[in-house]
């Protein structure tokens, strides 16, 4: 399954996903015992429980996979990764799926997806993020109704000195700049 | 013991407590933290969501920068993502050759290398428990956080995933007892609380109020329903979720929790008989006062910066924001 896809022929999902997740996703090992669904803890409000996606993955149902919130809802608390019998790197495969989504526009809703871009601009032009403001800034976008419900912690947060407006920048940026730009010709490179 | 220190965005201003905190015990424990020269951003849980080896690149600056010549060996991080990420692109750079042989084809291109496994990468709890350990803590507390019922909350991140390179994980992935054992130390009541280890749900307000909130109330209940006077927690991500964002999850679910949050290092230094205004305490949304008034601690409901006034930058400041070392030269004491 895992062998490397003949010349003849495009890669398939599955082989897609594992490729794109660094060092080993040990995706095949999934044997569907639903560990990863019952230990998430924002499982409930996910389109498909983790086990259906890989089921996805597996069929080459792309679509199915990449449209899915359940990506987006993964908080990163690797509570299914230490706890999978099969020792699959289901956090890692998440990130991967979210990132084919974005790549290949699959991803409908871009409120989770326009949070992440949001923070990497920032980091790209100053080399530092200022998560409070930017939730904010986030929040204005995507729930205007939203900042009514936390107008107090906003004001909470300026009066006592915990809001910044801009991220600092760091001294070398040009270097940053110059390493991230190479690694995303890489990326592109495969 | 000398070590590079990584304070991470969050600790720069949203999470200034922390900072000062961490530098209040570290010098007492004899802890030399040595800021690492221009760090950057880690990523988060952001970058990688969009870029895999633009994120890792962006970690490995940080790695590349702290392991330069002359620089101690151990890098602490008080966030637990930063953490994170740092202890895994150090131990994915190492396992899949890919990955690290990319990673540092991009860091040429800014003048920077990074040998994977050259850094052993540490969380400041770690180092607190394990390096100068609960007896030296012990020795300096004078005035014991006696009746004070605490709830130790380690969140995801510090325990997960168990990487095996680089020294393992420091504690249990699913039951962590490290902290409790140094709050004890420091004469707290450690309250019983089974959801120690699971997640506030990191940005997840910004995606879903519904998912977001709900995560934030299953902590606090558990923390109330067990009458605790406060969370002790080891993030700033944390903080900010329980703390920041504890009176929009009352509006929301229409309750009336008021549970205050501080960062274990904050206790450490009320223990050890340090001004709770050095240490950043007062600067929670929800006051640690009427808590901290049973161990007869008296907090001023102060401002960040002392004066109350918003830190937003002048009209008339062409200048943009440069980073200063968070660690002034004469704040590091041998």
């Amino acid at each position: 399954m895992t062998s490397a896809p003949s010349q003849a022929r495009s890669p398939t999902f599955f082989e897609q996903v594992v490729a794109a997740t660094p060092g080993v996703s040990n995706l095949e090992r999934c044997i569907q015992c639903g560990t990863c669904g019952g230990s998430c803890p924002s499982g409930q409000d996910m389109d498909h429980t983790p086990r259906a996606i890989f089921a996805f993955v597996r069929e080459g149902m792309k679509a199915e996979a990449l449209k899915s919130n359940t990506p987006w809802y993964c908080v990163s608390c690797y509570y299914c990764t230490v706890r999978c019998p099969q020792e699959v790197h289901i956090t890692d495969i998440m990130y991967t799926l979210k990132r084919i989504a974005v790549q290949e526009k699959y991803y409908d809703d871009s409120t989770a997806p326009d949070f992440s871009k949001t923070f990497i601009t920032w980091v790209e032009n100053y080399g530092r993020s200022f998560e409070l403001g930017l939730m904010s800034m986030h929040m204005l976008r995507h729930n205007p109704f939203g900042v009514f419900k936390i107008a107090g912690m906003g004001v909470g947060m300026v009066s006592k000195g915990r809001m910044a407006f801009v991220p600092t920048r760091i001294k070398n940026m040009d270097g940053l700049k110059a390493i991230l730009a190479k690694a995303k010709e890489l990326e592109v490179a495969g | 013991m000398k070590y590079g220190y990584f304070p991470g965005c969050s600790l720069e201003r949203n999470a200034a407590a922390y900072h000062l905190s961490t530098l209040e015990i570290a010098r007492p424990l004899n802890l030399e933290l040595i800021e690492v020269d221009d760090w950057n951003c880690c990523g988060a849980t952001e970058y990688v969501s969009l870029n895999l080896i633009a994120s890792y690149a962006l970690i490995a600056r940080n790695l590349a920068q702290a392991s330069k010549p002359g620089s101690p060996k151990e890098l602490v991080a008080p966030c637990s993502a930063c953490y994170l990420n740092l202890k895994k692109c150090d131990q994915y750079m190492g396992t899949s050759r890919s990955l690290g042989g990319k990673v540092n084809e991009a860091l040429a291109a800014g003048g920077l290398s990074y040998k994977p496994g050259s850094i052993n990468v540490r969380h400041l709890l770690d180092i607190v428990v394990n390096d100068a350990g609960l007896e030296l803590v012990k020795s300096k507390v004078t005035k014991p956080l006696e009746g004070l019922r605490v709830a130790a909350y380690y969140g995801c991140m510090l325990v997960r995933p168990e990487f095996t390179g680089n020294g393992g994980a420091f504690d249990a992935t699913e039951y962590p007892t490290t902290m409790d054992d140094l709050l004890e130390a420091l004469g707290a009541e450690v309250i019983d609380y089974p959801v120690k280890a699971a997640c506030c749900g990191g940005h997840m307000t910004q995606i879903s109020e519904a998912s977001g909130f709900e995560m934030i109330r299953r902590l606090i209940k558990a923390a109330a329903d067990r009458k605790a006077d406060l969370i002790a927690t080891v993030c700033p991500m944390c903080q900010l979720n329980l703390d920041g964002f504890q009176g929009a999850m009352n509006t929301y679910f229409k309750t009336d929790y008021k549970m205050p949050v501080l960062y274990f290092t904050q206790l450490m230094g009320l223990a050890m008989g340090i001004e709770a205004g050095k240490l950043g305490i007062g600067s929670e949304l929800v006051s640690a006062g009427p808590a901290l008034s049973k161990i007869g601690v008296e907090v001023e409901p102060a401002a960040g910066k002392g004066d109350g006034k918003p830190s937003r930058p002048k009209k008339d400041d062409k200048s943009l924001p440069m980073p200063k070392p968070l660690i002034k030269p004469q704040e590091v004491v041998r």
